[in-house]
């Protein structure tokens, strides 16, 4: 039985195709038409997975919407009947999109299936799932447990912001909700706007500050004290309760009331292009402080209610890794498993497999170990023809390796003499995050790699760290705790004995830039100013030509550990095919560009290539 | 059709029926709305307001 599942119509549109509950395919549009976040109908992933499946719209079982549209407008209306004639402007922009596209989603999605496949000759039927049902079931059937408690958290879905479940064998059931417009994730964003970075967006950007903040000083605390005070009530369960007249998501176009949040913080709202100073980092760590909190009560409150000793978790809080791996070493869970792509993007994904499992009461077998996602690669592939025919569209010359192992040790020797590479292979991932097949890598023991990323390559804030790839069997010698990470969703502790504490020593409420090119470790590219890493443990049997260099660079290098930043233009998503990865390479600072089994060197490239691809610099 | 359809449904289901009035006076602007482009109906449509 195959089923497509289908997300769209807010941000991150994505398609996923499920056949006899294994995941065939799952892709996001913003991939396909390079719009970032693309929140249109995805006609192009659900093409590609109809193709990828070798199958057409009219053999498909069922199409699953991820969501409820009619009982999200329903909420919306009982949100602006509530504070009329406040929200009125609010109203009036979102009235628009809501009654030619979104109230009719049965339309708008079936419309959209016709680009899709415009000779088909049987409509499938169209079922919708729940926001939140979607998110758990993204959360709970790929994992590896056969028996899991399930939080989902983000910012709204149709009436629920976070849900604690039970998921077994091939159920799932939904325990407890908490409602609009008490939401973590609205709490989250209202101090990413405040704090000068995109609403939906921006997240990360808070996360990655928060580090800066000193952790020990009167100011972070009192921070955290008048949001706990004046801003958010948090019960022992982990529900909210959000002090609505300090909000203005209900009733307006922007997060909050910034002359209120003027007086109750002491500075006036950054704006995006301002400097970030120590007490903007203060208040970065005040608000993450109070989230993991909030989460950490929840995730207890899941383990008592289902007694289960494994937690499964997704929604677009989830992607907040500081707070996962606080879960990880204190809510007193075996094991957590994260959707990888734990935003919207993968309700699509988990409308399909709880149609299945669900509605279908197809069997879900337990898969041991190891979950059922293939590590994330469940995008488009590249193959040796597609790059050739890159290579020869733009005149590229290229060296072409004859077997996997000499690709590996070439490249691990460009790698450990200070190049940057664009490494592009196998099919894409699934979710935010690259994970080593559209990534680019670098040494992270080179002190200057991170200034030289940031400045010249990934031109952004330079406070963000970067993320380690690490071989799976060594990231205790070098992480801790060094448990398994594939999606880049866990923080980690850089060993003590990798540490160079002594040069950090002091620095914390220091403005920013003092902190950051410091040689904190042996690893400085990836290591936080707290010592914490992102970390991506690298599996064989999930990625075997990323671990193969790894290994290569290890042996080079004594280091199994790269530097693992996504492959991408400023404003644009990742990469997808050989012609992105191409472009993408001209109009950046990547020396080395590696796709499939030919390396491209940047000094080797024609100009005329350089010139014709030449687009707004800088990649984000 | 389909999507009165399935508001009839929803509501039917979540009894939210003080939602009527609101969809029928959001229907009534969409439809003046639409009607506004065309260039016979605007001239009447505008003398309403």
């Amino acid at each position: 039985m195959d089923i497509l599942g289908i997300s769209a119509f807010y941000h991150d549109a994505a398609a996923a195709l499920v056949r006899d509950g294994e995941i065939v395919a799952a892709a996001q549009e913003e991939r396909f038409t390079r719009k970032k976040h693309d929140p249109s109908f995805p006609a192009n992933a659900a093409r590609w997975c109809l193709e990828e499946a070798g199958t057409r719209l009219s053999d498909i079982d069922a199409v699953v919407f991820y969501e409820k549209p009619l009982l999200k407008f329903e909420r919306l209306l009982t949100s602006y009947a509530e504070v009329a004639p406040r929200g009125i402007r609010q109203f009036v922009a979102a009235m628009p999109g809501w009654l030619t596209e979104k109230i009719a989603a049965r339309r708008s999605v079936r419309e959209g299936l016709a680009k899709v496949d415009p000779g088909a000759t049987r409509r499938p039927p169209l079922w919708f799932g729940g926001h939140h049902r979607s998110h758990a079931a993204s959360a709970f059937f790929p994992s590896p447990y056969d028996h899991a408690a399930v939080l989902t958290v983000d910012g709204v879905g149709e009436w629920a912001t976070a849900t604690i479940g039970e998921g077994k064998g091939n159920r799932l059931r939904l325990l407890r909700e908490l409602h609009w417009p008490d939401s973590v994730g609205m709490l989250y964003s209202a101090f990413t706007y405040w704090l000068g970075f995109r609403v939906n967006s921006g997240e990360y950007k808070l996360m990655g500050l928060a580090p800066y903040g000193d952790p020990d000083s009167q100011r972070t605390r009192a921070f955290q004290q008048t949001i706990l005070d004046r801003l958010v009530q948090v019960r022992e369960d982990g529900s909210i309760r959000l002090d609505r007249r300090r909000f203005a998501f209900e009733t307006g176009l922007k997060m909050v009331r910034d002359g209120d949040w003027d007086s109750l913080f002491g500075f006036p709202r950054r704006r995006e292009t301002d400097e970030i100073l120590p007490h903007h980092a203060d208040l970065a760590l005040a608000i993450q402080r109070v989230l993991e909190d909030i989460v950490l009560r929840m995730a207890v409150t899941a383990r008592t209610l289902t007694g289960a000793r494994h937690l499964c978790l997704a929604g677009g809080v989830a992607l907040n890794c500081v707070a996962n791996g606080v879960l990880r070493d204190r809510a007193g869970f075996e094991g957590i498993w994260i959707q990888p792509a734990a935003g919207d993007a993968g309700g699509a994904l988990g409308a399909a497999l709880d149609a299945w499992h669900t509605r279908r009461g197809g069997p879900r077998e337990s898969a041991g170990t190891s979950d059922r996602m293939a590590g994330g690669f469940l995008g488009p592939g590249i193959d040796g023809r597609e790059v050739h025919r890159v290579a020869r569209r733009y005149g590229a010359p290229n060296r072409r390796f004859d077997d996997p192992a000499g690709l590996c040790q070439h490249v691990a020797g460009l790698l450990a003499d200070g190049k940057v590479v664009g490494w592009v292979q196998g099919r894409m991932e699934w979710g935010p995050r690259a994970l080593g097949n559209r990534s680019i890598l670098a040494d992270p023991r080179d002190p200057e790699m991170q200034r030289r990323l940031n400045l010249k390559i990934k031109f952004r804030e330079g406070f963000r760290p970067f993320a380690p790839a690490v071989m799976a069997g060594k990231a205790a010698e070098w992480f801790s705790p060094g448990c398994p990470s594939p999606y880049m969703l866990f923080t980690a502790q850089v060993r003590p004995e990798r540490r160079r504490d002594d040069a950090t020593r002091g620095l914390a409420g220091h403005p920013w830039r003092e902190q950051l090119y410091v040689a904190r470790s042996e690893i400085t590219a990836v290591t936080h100013v707290d010592g914490s890493a992102r970390l991506q443990t690298v599996h064989e049997e999930t990625n075997p030509l990323f671990h193969r260099l790894l290994q290569a660079f290890e042996s080079r290098t004594g280091c199994p550990v790269l530097v693992n930043t996504s492959f991408n233009v400023r404003g644009e998503p990742i990469v997808c095919s050989p012609d992105d990865a191409y472009r993408c390479f001209l109009n950046t600072g990547i020396d080395i560009l590696v796709m499939g089994d030919r390396v491209f060197l940047r000094e080797d490239q024609p100009e005329e290539a350089r010139r014709s691809l030449k687009v707004g610099a800088g990649t984000d | 059709m389909e999507t009165l359809k399935d508001l009839w449904e929803f509501l039917k289901v979540r009894k939210r029926w003080w939602l009527v009035p609101i969809l029928v006076a959001l229907g009534l602007i969409g439809l003046l709305a639409i009607a506004g482009g065309s260039s016979t109906l605007s001239p009447f449509i505008y003398t309403v307001f």
